[in-house]
């Protein structure tokens, strides 16, 4: 007995404290890239970066004056985007999660829905050129552009929907039904606001992925530097400018300055995101 | 027993769950303004007894039944019967408080507003009122815009009560409502139990013997999925004409 334990060449106190040492450095490593990303962004792109940087239009291409009809046209893709892939993505996790009969065609859904997911966004792009741009011509312009991202960001709303609905504890639901209430008055008025802050960041979270997206915006939107009209006009996304600035050797400043307002966006989505989710915890009382 | 005031009766009730049968033969008859005790070891199919009668059973799939539960004198699985009607008249509170993650006063006002009251003024008399029933009313009279979910499990459970009562059921069934609460919460809700009597019938299932001794005029013993004995309480609990009966009754197994 005495010598199983001492006959150890490395004590478990040692195994542990390599293991915990590893585990550090994992989240150490981690930590590090996203701060020398956001570090150098933000310190290279800091210097161009003010009011009229923000709120100008860009001048010479883009080597002088602002970005604004970029963020301007960002905006407008992604609220397209997340304004049909929203609905479209919750009625699907709805009727998949509560509907469906359990079955091939419910699975082969189901696995649509992945493999959409899958499908890298270039090709989504090339699609949206040659079925919204070309076919249903809608020419190059914030519909076809906004429609073509919420291709790409439909399967995680519908993913964060679905897993969102079902975390929703079955009393729920049975006490409402036990009251009398119809199956969708129980959707609609128990389980869908109980989902609500999971529905939420799974938004979020696709409109992260839209805003950032490049791929498939470049063949969907345009890249007309003027403030659009409407949502039939075409708009420049802010990473497809950055791009652009940064390819064709515009201006290294100003791209790296794009880019930190294109991060300083994506760090004030996740922020709201997470306050909306509290706000919702809150109020309920799921969270004090 | 008297045959009259008979508000529910399973006749031959059969249930399966896919190929297992976890109801046989069941016949109770359930008289008015009583509270029935169903009690029986773990898996015997109390709930699932309980949840026939509102046709809670009807959302699990691969759920069969065969035989009748009257309610009202005609057959609950009859085609023509609307469900929503019958959960209405029969209320159910579960083992686990579940609170909709509303405020109180939403809570309370949930199932009138489905059933279609909408004025503020008589909603707010049936949160009232159902608060009161319920014995909850000095507690959180002026919390009604709180979460219910931050009022404690013996609350929540009231809560969930108070919500029944809200549209104005006949029937209330209770199943193990006090399972997961302290012995004080257990003991309110058993005083209010004996309160409500007088307004609905009622039935509950309970693991806890004296529990059913306190609160019941009639119980019956399940096991296997059968009804092995139903009586007046005083008679099962004194002189069980079963062994099985008697067997748990005195806690020799389950
Ligand atoms: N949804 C279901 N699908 C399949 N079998 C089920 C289902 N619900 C219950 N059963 C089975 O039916 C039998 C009776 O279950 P039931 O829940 O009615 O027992 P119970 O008497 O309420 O037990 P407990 O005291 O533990 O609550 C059990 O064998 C159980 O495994
Ligand atoms: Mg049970």
């Amino acid at each position: 007995m005495s010598r199983a334990i001492r006959g150890r060449i490395f004590s478990p106190d040692i195994t542990d404290k390599v293991a915990i040492l590893l585990l550090w450095a994992s989240a150490a490593i981690t930590v590090f890239i996203l701060v020398s990303i956001i570090g150098m962004i933000v310190y290279r792109g800091i210097g161009v970066i003010d009011i009229s940087f923000l709120l100008d239009s860009p001048r010479m291409s883009g080597a002088e004056g602002g970005i604004f009809p970029a963020i301007v046209g960002t905006l407008c893709l992604v609220a397209v985007a997340i304004l049909t892939a929203g609905p479209i993505g919750v009625g699907a996790a709805v009727y998949l999660t509560e509907y469906a009969p359990d079955n091939v065609v419910t699975r082969i859904i189901t696995f649509g829905v992945e493999c959409l997911a899958g499908i890298p966004s270039i090709v989504i792009g090339l699609f949206g050129y040659a079925f919204l741009v070309v076919y249903l011509g809608f020419g190059f312009s914030i519909l076809s552009g906004g429609l073509a991202l919420m291709f790409m960001i439909l399967p995680w709303t519908v993913r964060a929907s679905e897993e969102a609905i079902k975390t929703v504890p079955g009393g729920l639901k049975d006490g409402s039904l036990a009251l009398g209430a119809t199956k969708w008055q129980t959707i609609r008025q128990v389980v869908l606001p109980s989902a609500l802050p999971g529905i939420t960041t799974g938004f979020i979270l696709g409109i992260g992925k839209a805003i950032g997206e490049t791929a498939v915006i470049m063949y969907t939107a345009g890249s007309s530097l003027l403030l659009p009209e409407s949502i039939f006009e075409p708009v420049r996304a802010l990473p497809y400018h950055l791009y652009i600035l940064a390819s064709e050797g515009i201006s290294d400043e100003m791209a790296y300055g794009s880019a930190a307002v294109l991060l300083g966006m994506v760090l004030l989505i996740n922020f709201i995101a997470v306050a909306i989710q509290r706000y919702y915890q809150t109020r309920s009382g799921l969270r004090h | 027993m008297g045959t009259e005031d008979i508000e529910i009766e399973s006749r031959n009730l059969n249930l399966w769950y896919g190929d297992t049968q976890a109801l046989k033969d069941i016949s109770i008859p359930i008289q008015k303004n009583m509270v029935t005790a169903l009690i029986g070891p773990s898996g015997c199919g109390k709930s699932t007894f309980i949840r026939c009668i509102n046709r809670m059973n009807d959302l699990i799939k691969g759920c069969r039944i065969t035989g009748k539960v009257l309610f009202e004198g005609s057959d609950v699985y009859e085609n023509d019967v609307d469900v929503v009607v019958l959960r209405k008249k029969i209320g159910m509170v579960f083992q686990k408080p579940n609170p909709f993650p509303m405020s109180i006063y939403d809570n309370i006002a949930y199932g009138p507003r489905i059933h279609g009251t909408q004025t503020k003024r008589e909603l707010d008399k049936v949160v009232e009122d159902s608060l009161k029933a319920a014995a909850l009313w000095d507690e959180v009279g002026d919390l009604l815009d709180k979460p219910a979910l931050d009022l404690s499990g013996g609350q929540q459970q009231r809560l969930c009560i108070a919500r029944t009562l809200a549209v104005k059921p006949d029937v209330i069934l209770f199943d193990e409502p006090c399972s997961a609460l302290d012995p004080i919460s257990t003991a309110r809700i058993e005083d209010l139990i004996a309160e409500l009597k007088h307004d609905y019938t009622i039935i509950i299932v309970t693991h806890n013997m004296q529990q059913a001794a306190r609160v019941s005029d009639r119980t019956a013993f399940f096991l296997l999925g059968e009804m092995i004995e139903f009586g007046d309480t005083k008679q099962i609990f004194e002189r069980p004409v079963e062994k099985s009966t008697e067997n748990y009754i005195t806690g020799r197994f389950g």
